[in-house]
């Protein structure tokens, strides 16, 4: 009985987080944007400086015509959300937040993350294929040219911290973590990164979705609680990249003074202002220079930080 | 200078964070009311009293948006007169869904009775109800604000530099009897010479010595001593004729227009 109960008490947090952090960063990007662009953004919704802005996004999403197209294949039409959204509910099971604080501690624990968040491009290439809209197809076909390019520098970099510490456990990655890693697999982190954005299709790697040409791509067919599941995908998709870097390069739950949790989300929230910032910055990148950078430059990059690794492993006992 | 890499990438991210940690320039409309400047071309306001009905502003009116109805109206004169005839306003409306809020209507208007207003709430949910009577009109003569302060720089405004001027000196004797009743003295040379009033304010405030002698050039010098003796009167002190050569030129121009 006790097990059962332990089971049902980390399954109700992991999924209060997936509910919960997507949502704050989600008003984190309305108000921060907004800021950035000398604007004040929502307002009213929820009294205070519009708190309550994305319920009522929610609230809105749920009222709607749930519209599949005639052309559509409508099965995969339907499953398309889903799979974009539950592999990154799977991969926060595996994200120690703490000591201990885990859903369940994998051996395989970076393979098994790193294979998951690679099926969330599926979820866009279905939606893409299956929306009988050219837009679709040629924004899926993008994000599967995307995947194929940054899946590799991510599995590099990652791999780079998998050698550093001699284990694919992510809290076993922690714990070895010492805060000289920090200089010695910055270039791995901002690789991961940058590749974990791009694999996101977050501006300004969004060429996929690209709104003005592409009228969001994969996502141009859906309406209603499916259109709401892909935003949402997104935004725990910023969660998790920002907890996976956070627990690969930046030391997870290390940290003076603050309990290990508190610096793991200090962490984690710091990411998602990043990629929050990076959004605001930058232009779309076109879709050659997309695939430039991955192959002329994170790429080599990626290869340049394992060699590091491996020289300094073989040097230092 | 060596080029660093990424230096633009910073450049962009330093704007961006700047921005963010400024004040954002919103403002909250229906909570917080735009500051418009005056003269703002939010409405026409009407002043009813300054109307005379010279149809002006209707005509001029590139779209014909102002409707105006009037009547004639006979007034009893005082002291048995012969009855004096006036134009009472009976509608005054702007049709505002055709205004194109050009503001030629007030430019041209030669009496003060239309002015810009910055209200600017009055939508209204059909196209008909746009045209306003003068009642409407009239409440936003409240909302007129007052006009900005004359600029440091620039001449006095020709009101004032009028105002100052020393009156002139009222006519010791009646030059025909006729004219039994004396005339306000400021008044009949301001009315004929009306148009090049603020001309002379001007004039005034430059050394006397600076102005050239248009008056010997029109070939009628010996107007000048004949009109100047006739106005100021037969006043002979030469203190204050030296101090205003360019008032004894200001009232001879009418003259010399016949």
């Amino acid at each position: 009985m006790p097990e059962v109960l332990d089971v049902l008490i980390r399954i109700v947090a992991i999924v209060a987080v997936f509910l919960v952090l997507p949502l704050i960063v989600g008003q984190t990007e309305h108000k921060v944007m907004a800021h950035m662009q000398a604007r004040l953004g929502p307002m009213y919704a929820g009294g205070f400086h519009g708190w309550a802005q994305l319920i009522a996004d929610g609230v809105k999403f749920m009222q709607k015509e749930d519209v599949i197209p005639t052309a559509a294949d409508r099965r995969v039409f339907a499953l398309a959300p889903g799979v974009a959204l539950v592999p990154y509910l799977l991969v926060l099971v595996v994200i120690p937040i703490g000591p201990g604080l885990i859903g369940a501690d994998l051996d395989a624990g970076l393979f098994y993350v790193l294979a998951v968040m690679g099926i969330g491009v599926l979820g866009s290439i279905m939606a893409g294929w299956s929306s009988g809209n050219k837009y679709s197809v040629l924004g899926g076909m993008r994000s599967a040219a995307q995947l194929m390019s940054y899946e590799l520098p991510l599995v590099l970099a990652a791999s780079s911290v998998a050698m550093a510490a001699g284990t694919l456990s992510l809290p076993g990655i922690v714990e070895a973590w010492q805060w000289w890693w920090l200089p010695w697999q910055a270039i791995g982190g901002v690789v991961f990164f940058v590749a974990g954005l791009a694999e996101l299709r977050r501006p300004p790697f969004d060429m996929p979705i690209a709104e003005s040409e592409l009228i969001m791509g994969p996502m141009t067919e859906y309406t209603g609680m499916r259109f709401a599941l892909f935003m949402l995908a997104e935004y725990v998709g910023i969660v998790v990249l920002s907890a996976l870097t956070a627990v690969l390069f930046l030391g997870g739950w290390h940290g003076p003074l603050l309990p290990g949790p508190v610096w793991m989300l200090i962490k984690v929230f710091a990411l998602a202002f990043v990629v929050i910032w990076l959004r605001v910055s930058y232009p779309r990148l076109r879709e050659d220079q997309l695939q430039k950078l991955a192959w002329m430059g994170l790429v080599p990059l990626a290869l340049a930080q394992l060699a590091l690794t491996g020289v300094v492993r073989v040097l230092l006992p | 200078m060596a080029h660093i890499p990424g230096v633009g990438l910073a450049k962009g991210l330093s704007v961006t964070l700047r921005h963010m940690l400024s004040r954002s320039v919103t403002q909250q409309y229906p909570e917080v009311h735009p500051d418009l400047p005056a003269r703002s071309r939010g409405v026409i306001a009407l002043v009813e009293e300054n109307c005379t009905v010279c149809m002006l502003c209707a005509r001029e009116c590139p779209d014909w948006c102002i409707y105006i109805d009037s009547h004639k109206e006979t007034l009893p004169a005082p002291e048995g007169g012969r009855p004096r005839a006036r134009n009472a306003l009976d509608r005054f409306a702007i049709d505002f869904s055709l205004c194109m809020y050009c503001g030629i209507c007030i430019e041209v208007c030669p009496f003060d009775a239309l002015f810009w207003s910055p209200e600017f709430e009055y939508a209204e949910h059909d196209i008909r109800n746009l045209l306003h009577e003068k009642d409407r009109l009239r409440e936003w003569v409240e909302t007129v604000p007052p006009p900005p302060a004359h600029d440091a720089a620039a001449d006095p405004p020709k009101e004032l530099a009028a105002a100052a001027r020393p009156p002139r000196p009222a006519p010791a004797a009646p030059r025909d009897p006729a004219a039994e009743e004396p005339p306000p003295p400021k008044e009949r040379p301001r009315s004929t010479a009306g148009p090049s009033a603020g001309h002379a304010a001007v004039r005034a405030i430059k050394p006397p010595g600076a102005l050239p002698k248009k008056e010997s050039s029109t070939g009628r010098p010996a107007d000048d001593p004949l009109s100047t003796e006739s106005r100021s009167g037969s006043a002979p002190d030469p203190a204050p004729r030296k101090s205003r050569p360019q008032e004894s030129s200001e009232p001879r121009e009418p003259e010399e227009e016949p």
